[in-house]
C-alpha cells in the first residue's frame, strides 16, 4: 500500500497574493517536489518542473444530488499525474480567484480513483487585508473561499492600520470562526503553517478543538453566510443523531458549506468525529475520552441561511 | 469449480520498471508504451528504447498495424514505428494531450481540451470543438469518421465535411467510447460507473449500469456481438447480437475474483476474452464454456494491470501493469 499524495488547494481572489505565496512555496529550500496544477489563464510564471493548465471544468453528478460538483479536469489530470509518481511528493491545486472551492474539495472525496491515490490535506485562502472588506461586498466567491478555508493567509497587513486590521480578521472570524489564521506580508509564512496540514483528516479534527471552544454559543453572522456551533453537554443518541444529520445534510446540503464535530455518544467509549463538504459526510469512532475529560457534544456548520434555533432544536432532540 | 489450467510458464516476461501506458503488436512487434516517454519494443527477445518525449512523459497511446502514436506531457504527438525511427506528427506547445485514437488506415485523432484534431493519412490535419473536454476518441470502424465522447454526451465528426458535429447527449461526464465493429452502436463509460449506449439508426439510448468503479476498458468480440467491460470483480459482458443491442438482457460474468477487473481484451477471432485484474491477475474466460486458463498469478506491490493486447493472429497476447511488470503469453 503507497502512501496517498496530499494536496493543498490555493485559493483566493484576484490579486490577493495567491501566486506569490505560491511561489514562495515552491522556491524554498525544502527538497520536496512539486506537481502543480493552475487554471489556464495564469498570469505570472511559476517557477516550477511540473506545471499541469487546467480548465476548471465543473461537472455535476448524476447521483440525484444538485450540490455534488466535481472537477472533472482535476480528475483527469491526477489520474495522468499518478502514472508518473516518485516525480513528486504532494499536490497543490491553484484555482482562479473566482472559482468555487467546493468542486475541487468534493473531487477527493467523490471521485474513488483519486480518493484511493490521493488526499486532500487543506484548503489554504490568501485574503487581501486591505481590499477584503470590499470583495465581501460585491463578490460572493470571496466570501466562499473564506468559509471554506482551513488556513487563512491575511496578506498585505503592511498596507492597513492596526484598527483596519482588527476589524477586517473579525469580518474573517464572522464567516468562518475555526480556520487557523497567519498574518503576512507579501505572503511571507512558513511553510509548515500551509503545508502537511491534514485538515481533512478526522484524527486531525481534534486539534482544531480549541477554536471549536471558542466559537461556543456565540452567533457570528455576516450577511448571508454564518458559522453556527452548537454545544450539548452530557451524551448524544447514535440512533437519534445519525439520521438526523443525513437527512439535514442531504436537505440543507447546497447551504452547508463545511461542517465539523466532535461527539459524546452513550455508551462508547471513544468519540466520535465528523467533518462535511456541502452533502459529503465522513465520520469515525476516534480516541477513547480520557477520564475526568467532560464527555459533551460540538459541532459548528458553516453555511448560508442556515437556521440557528432549528439546528439548536434538533441537536437538543437528540439527546440521550 | 478446478483451479484453472496454467499458461504461466508461456509467459517471456519484460522488466519496464515504469507504468505501462499501453501495448501492442504493431507491426507484430511486441511494444509497450511507457509513462517514462519511452516506447520500448522487443525484437528477437532483446528489449530496443525509443525515446518517443524525451524528459517529459506520455499520457496516452494508441496503436495501429505500423506504428504506435502517443501523446506526451511535451504536448506533442509523436508516431514511433514498428522499427524504432520517430515522427511528430503535431505540437500542442506543451499542454497536455487527453485522448488518442487510431484508425486502421493510418489516420490519427487527438484532443486538446475541447479541440479535437484528425490527421488522414496524406497529412491533412482539420479541427472541430466539443462543448467540453473530449476525454475519449474513436474512429468508426468504416469511413473517415470521428466519435468524441465529453460532459453531456458524443460528438459524431466527418473531418471532410464543413458541417458541425452530430450530437448525442446524455447527462453526466463521458470518458471513454467505443464504437461496434458494424458501426450501428457507440457506447461510452461515465464518471458515475456506468455505462451509456446509443443505438445510432434510431439514437435510442442504452443504460447498462451496476458497476461498482469506473468501466474504463471495452473490448469488442472479433464477431462484434459482444462487449467485455471491466469495472467489476469479474469481466462484464454485454450482448450485441440483436437489433436492440443489450437492452432487457442480463449480461454474462466471466472471471469472478475478490479483485476488480482493470483491463479486457478479446481475442481477435475466437469467443475468448483475456482478463487483466488490480492485483496484475490475468486470466483467458472462454465465453462458450466458461472455462477459464491462468496467464499470470498476482505478485504483490506490481500494481494494477494497466494494458492488455493481442496480436492480428491471436497467437500472442502482451501486457503491462502499474509498476512496469509486463510479458507476452504464446499460446500453445
Amino acid at each position: 500500500m503507497t502512501d496517498k499524495i496530499p494536496v493543498t488547494v490555493l485559493t483566493g481572489y484576484l490579486g490577493a497574493g495567491k501566486t506569490t505565496l505560491l511561489n514562495r512555496i515552491l522556491t524554498e529550500p525544502h527538497g520536496k517536489r512539486f506537481a502543480v496544477i493552475v487554471n489556464e489563464f495564469g498570469e505570472v510564471g511559476i517557477d516550477n518542473d511540473l506545471v499541469v493548465g487546467a480548465d476548471e471544468e465543473v461537472f455535476e453528478m448524476n447521483n440525484g444530488c444538485i450540490c455534488c460538483t466535481v472537477r472533472g479536469d482535476l480528475i483527469r489530470i491526477i489520474d495522468g499525474l499518478m502514472k508518473r509518481r516518485g516525480k513528486f511528493d504532494a499536490i497543490i491545486v491553484e484555482t482562479t480567484g473566482l472559482a468555487d472551492p467546493a468542486p475541487v474539495a468534493q473531487t477527493f472525496f467523490v471521485d474513488e480513483d483519486v480518493a484511493a491515490r490521493t488526499k486532500l490535506d487543506a484548503v489554504v485562502t490568501v485574503v487581501d487585508a486591505k481590499w477584503l472588506g470590499e470583495r465581501l461586498k460585491d463578490a460572493p466567491e470571496a466570501k466562499n473561499q473564506i468559509a471554506f478555508a482551513d488556513v487563512i493567509i491575511l496578506n498585505k497587513t503592511d498596507l492597513v492600520t492596526a484598527e483596519e486590521l482588527a476589524a477586517v480578521e473579525a469580518k474573517i472570524r464572522a464567516i468562518n470562526p475555526y480556520a487557523v489564521l497567519h498574518r503576512t506580508q507579501r505572503s511571507a509564512v512558513a511553510l509548515d503553517a500551509v503545508l502537511g496540514k491534514n485538515a481533512f483528516d478526522l484524527d486531525r479534527i481534534l486539534d482544531v478543538e480549541p477554536d471549536f471552544l471558542e466559537s461556543g454559543h456565540h452567533h457570528h453572522h455576516s450577511d448571508d453566510i454564518a458559522s453556527v456551533a452548537v454545544t450539548v453537554p452530557g451524551d448524544i443518541d447514535p440512533e437519534k443523531f445519525m439520521p438526523w444529520i443525513n437527512e439535514f445534510t442531504q436537505v440543507e446540503g447546497p447551504n452547508i458549506l463545511r461542517c465539523k464535530g466532535i461527539l459524546s455518544f452513550k455508551n462508547e467509549p471513544k468519540r466520535f468525529v465528523f467533518q462535511g463538504v456541502h452533502m459529503i459526510l465522513d465520520g469515525d469512532l476516534q480516541r477513547e475520552w480520557n477520564p475526568g475529560e467532560t464527555r459533551q457534544s460540538k459541532m459548528v456548520f458553516i453555511g448560508r441561511d442556515l437556521k440557528r434555533a432549528e439546528i439548536e432544536k434538533a441537536v437538543e432532540a437528540c439527546r440521550a | 469449480m478446478n483451479a484453472p489450467t496454467s499458461l504461466t510458464s508461456n509467459v517471456a516476461p519484460i522488466a519496464a520498471e515504469a507504468h505501462i501506458v499501453a501495448a501492442g503488436f504493431p507491426g507484430g512487434v511486441p511494444t509497450l508504451a511507457l509513462a517514462t516517454g519511452t516506447v520500448l519494443r522487443i525484437v528477437d527477445g532483446v528489449a530496443h528504447e525509443t525515446s518517443a518525449h524525451p524528459d517529459a512523459g506520455l499520457l496516452t497511446a494508441a496503436f495501429d498495424r505500423a506504428g504506435v502514436v502517443t501523446g506526451g506531457y511535451d504536448g506533442r504527438i509523436v508516431r514511433t514505428s514498428s522499427d524504432g525511427s520517430c515522427e511528430t506528427l503535431a505540437d500542442e506547445k506543451g499542454r497536455w494531450i487527453d485522448a488518442i485514437a487510431s484508425s486502421p488506415n493510418g489516420a490519427v485523432a487527438w484532443s486538446v481540451g475541447k479541440r479535437v484534431s484528425a490527421r488522414d493519412d496524406k497529412g491533412r490535419v482539420r479541427t472541430t470543438e466539443t462543448p467540453s473536454t473530449a476525454q475519449g476518441l474513436v474512429f468508426a470502424p468504416k469511413g473517415y469518421r470521428v466519435a468524441a465522447c465529453h460532459y453531456n454526451g458524443v460528438s459524431l465528426w466527418f473531418p471532410n465535411v464543413e458541417a458541425a458535429p452530430e450530437a448525442l447527449t446524455w447527462k453526466g461526464s463521458h470518458l471513454d467510447v467505443v464504437w461496434s465493429p458494424d458501426g450501428k452502436f457507440i457506447v461510452t463509460s461515465m464518471q458515475e460507473s456506468t455505462l451509456h449506449g446509443w443505438r445510432l439508426a434510431d439514437k435510442k439510448d442504452m443504460r447498462m449500469s451496476g458497476y461498482p468503479a469506473k468501466p474504463r476498458s471495452l473490448s469488442w468480440s472479433h464477431d462484434g456481438e459482444w462487449l467485455g467491460t471491466s469495472g467489476a470483480d469479474a469481466a462484464i459482458i454485454w450482448p450485441f447480437k440483436d437489433k436492440d443491442g443489450p437492452m432487457g438482457k442480463a449480461p454474462r460474468e466471466c472471471g469472478v475474483r475478490p479483485a476488480k477487473v482493470t483491463r479486457v481484451a478479446f481475442h481477435p477471432n475466437a469467443l475468448v476474452l483475456a482478463i487483466g485484474y488490480e492485483d496484475n491477475c490475468i486470466l483467458l474466460c472462454r465465453l462458450t464454456d466458461a472455462s477459464e486458463l491462468l496467464v499470470r498469478a498476482p505478485v504483490k506491490g506490481m500494481g494494477a494491470i494497466t494494458a492488455l493486447a493481442w496480436d492480428k493472429q491471436g497467437e500472442r497476447m502482451i501486457f503491462g501493469t502499474a509498476e512496469g511488470d509486463a510479458g507476452v503469453l504464446t499460446l500453445p
